[in-house]
């Protein structure tokens, strides 16, 4: 779908004779439809300046960049920018224009008729769990931080893009809020089944939302690998380093879902978790009520199995010795 | 007086203050001591000498003692810890008062016109143009303090310009100086409010003309807003008698070289050089608002539309300048305010306007006649000022004081609100 080929960027050369900065060094990379991209890296590694090549926010000066295996530089940059949805962290809603024609910018400039776009509108507020008749005339100053980045979000996704960029959507929200943010863009990735192409410097909503993460550093790829892959087979010291040495374990815990290790084994006594919980959770459950085993339990219910710690562990090195 | 500067209690918003006010108070004195001390009338045997001072206590008898009520009211409001009916009751004690002084000032007028000679003249004094100059203070502060919406203030003000407006048009006060003036004058009034208007919308129309784009261009190009600015701060501060001498030599000049010119208006005096004049002093505040509010819009709305794929026009016309409009509007209304005062000056090179008049009364020494020129002038400034605060508030639905403050700022707000 999206395809970078040797791509080089530089900056001109600063005051005092330093050399030109190389923001991007050479990078291929190729992005395949409904992928779930996540640019990673320190900042000055090259992530927001990649993203923006793509809509042609920052231009590039060697290599080529492909969008269905046409050259970007051959489209107008507005037919290109309105093929792409685009939202960025500090989220730019107008702030003259009411939620509803934020929304509807952008099928509005395609010449949508407008009770399509009212239409839209309101299932795109129902996607991010705004109530359409309460929230399509508000102005956004009367909305919270998380609000303004959802409609930020389904301002993107109005004229259903191919392709959607998001520049550190959730980078100025609170914790809570960027939670269930993050769920509710895992959710929109899976039913709607976008290109996302997602810059960010959090290495958990990297391992949370991605199904490909690009781990930049000084404008080079350093490893291009699933959340399970770099956790379980890191290239290079940078890369543990980067996600965490000290508790890799863990993060590759909150990848894995308990039923996955659970044995087929009758009801014990005592609590049970569900069985959809990841293994983190359950060794977090495990080690606070001191006990070697729990029951899961599936949504509806009923008995899925018991989950017991040693198989926690024993399973953990598997993935290493395979690879 | 009491509990303003002791009291703890945080004004909330929404609510009325309700702490007393030590401003009321002090302006409370202040009236008093003018009314006491100050003239409130002067009786003259003829318009051009200025006549015996009457102070107000010599003219209260019988009823008109029942001044005292809404003054007394005035005083005990202060005094005591008010609140919202206590705020209401200021403001309606200060209008009952200054109306009731002018109803005073206008029956005395009267009463001097039936007993004394026909050329006996009635005007205000100091102490009754500066009693209701201060109980308009006191009135502006309780509303103030009420934290009424801006309708119920305009509301106010549209009231008391009606009651004033009843008060003139019944008759009442036709015997009082500044009356008889406007009597004899009431066509060339009307003339000259016309021109003056005349004078000012044209001032202000060329104004935008040029000022909006030169606005646009320093907001473009930093270099032109770099050479433009010290010149036209500059010419601000050029005296405006100054501005139309300098002006008049060149352009009397072109009148000469250029007959076709000169026919069409172009000479050293008139209406030519008037507006010029008052364009130079206009473009700065223009100019000024153009690009404040230009570079005001914030920059990561601008961003985010760049990369929706809005078109550079489409930038500019639906987001930069609605964004920029607010603050553009109130440059407008600093512009038409100004060069309502100063239009009054052109009348020196013949421009006309309500200058006229009041040049005609200061040099002949007629200074009801001033007043006759200059009072229009006033209340054409307030008109002005309450026309664009209205303009200004219909530009921004989204909040004025939110689009002036901040950009958008996530995260900062609790969610939930």
């Amino acid at each position: 779908m999206i395809e970078f080929q040797a791509i080089s960027k530089s900056y001109a050369a600063g005051t005092a004779g330093n050399p030109a900065v190389k923001a991007i060094d050479g990078l291929s990379l190729s992005i395949a439809r409904s992928e779930f991209v996540v640019l990673i890296g320190a900042s000055g590694s090259g992530k927001s300046t990649l993203l923006k090549m793509i809509n042609r926010m920052e231009d590039h000066d060697a290599g080529k960049i492909l969008l269905d295996g046409r050259e970007i530089y051959s489209f107008k940059v507005r037919e290109l920018r309105l093929r792409m949805g685009y939202a960025i962290q500090s989220v730019g809603l107008f702030p003259h224009w009411t939620v509803e024609r934020n929304i509807g910018v952008v099928p509005r400039m395609l010449g949508w008729s407008k009770s399509k776009i009212s239409a839209r509108v309101a299932e795109l507020l129902g996607l991010f769990d705004l109530d359409p008749a309460t929230y399509r005339t508000r102005w956004p100053h009367e909305l919270s931080g998380g609000q303004q980045q959802r409609v930020g979000v389904a301002r993107a996704l109005a004229a259903d893009p191919d392709v959607l960029l998001m520049d550190e959507p959730f980078g100025a929200l609170d914790p809570v809020i960027r939670a269930s943010l993050q769920l509710e863009m895992k959710r929109v990735h899976r039913t709607s089944g976008k290109t996302i192409v997602m810059v960010t410097h959090d290495i958990d909503e990297a391992l949370l939302l991605a199904t490909k993460i690009v781990l930049l550093d000084r404008g080079k790829v350093v490893q291009v690998a699933s959340p399970l892959e770099l956790l379980t087979q890191p290239a290079n010291d940078f890369v543990v380093d980067f996600v965490g040495r000290s508790d890799m374990g863990i993060k590759r815990l909150s990848l894995q879902r308990a039923d996955a290790l659970a044995r087929q084994q009758t009801r014990q006594s005592g609590a049970s978790l569900r069985a959809d919980s990841t293994l983190r959770e359950a060794v977090s459950y495990l080690a606070m009520h001191r006990i070697e085993s729990v029951n899961l339990d599936d949504g509806a219910g009923s008995h899925a199995g018991v989950l017991h710690a040693a198989d926690i562990f024993s399973q953990l090195k598997l993935p290493d010795s395979k690879g | 007086m009491q509990g303003s500067g002791l009291n703890t209690h945080n004004p909330q918003v929404g609510l009325p203050d309700t702490r007393g006010s030590v401003a009321q108070a002090t302006l409370c004195v202040m009236v008093a001591l003018a009314l006491a001390a100050l003239p409130f009338l002067r009786v003259a045997p003829n318009r051009l000498v200025s006549g015996e001072a009457l102070s107000l206590v010599s003219l209260l008898y019988g009823f008109w003692w029942s001044l005292a009520v809404p003054g007394l009211a005035l005083v005990g409001l202060c005094i005591s810890k008010n609140h919202r009916v206590g705020l209401w009751l200021t403001v309606a004690s200060t209008v009952t008062l200054g109306f009731g002084l002018a109803a005073l000032a206008a029956s005395h007028a009267s009463w001097v016109a039936q007993t004394g000679s026909a050329l006996a003249r009635t005007s205000l004094g100091s102490g009754f143009w500066l009693g209701s100059a201060l109980l308009t203070l006191v009135a502006a502060d309780a509303l103030q303090r009420l934290r009424s919406g801006s309708s119920a203030r305009m509301a106010c003000a549209a009231g008391v310009g009606l009651l004033f407006f009843v008060l003139l048009a019944s008759g009442w006060c036709d015997d009082l100086s500044v009356m008889k003036e406007y009597a004899n004058r009431s066509d060339v009034l009307v003339r000259e409010v016309a021109r003056h208007l005349q004078i000012v919308a044209t001032a202000v129309s060329l104004t935008l003309l040029v000022g909006l784009p030169l606005g646009w261009a320093a907001w473009r190009f930093a270099r032109v807003g770099k050479a433009l600015f010290p010149v036209l701060n500059i010419i601000q501060t050029i005296p405006s008698i100054a501005l139309f001498g300098l002006l008049m030599a060149p352009l009397a000049w072109l009148a000469g070289a250029w007959p076709a010119g000169g026919r069409a208006g172009i000479s050293g005096v008139g209406l030519v050089p008037g507006v010029i004049a008052l364009v130079l002093y206009s473009l700065l505040p223009v100019v000024r608002a153009t690009l404040t509010g230009l570079q005001q819009v914030p920059s990561s709305v601008v961003q985010a539309a760049h990369g929706l794929g809005l078109t550079k026009a489409q930038v500019f016309w639906w987001v930069d300048l609605p964004l920029a409009l607010p603050v553009m509007l109130g440059g407008v209304r600093t512009a038409t305010i100004q060069a309502m005062g100063l239009a009054a000056v052109t009348a020196l090179i013949g421009a006309g306007g309500l200058g006229s008049i009041m040049f005609e009364g200061l040099f002949s020494s007629a200074q009801d006649l001033v007043l006759l020129g200059v009072l229009p002038i006033v209340a054409l400034g307030v008109l002005a000022d309450g026309l664009f605060k209205g303009l200004i508030r219909l530009s921004s639905p989204y909040g004025l004081t939110y689009s002036l403050t901040n950009g958008l700022t996530p995260g900062l707000r609790p969610e939930g609100t």
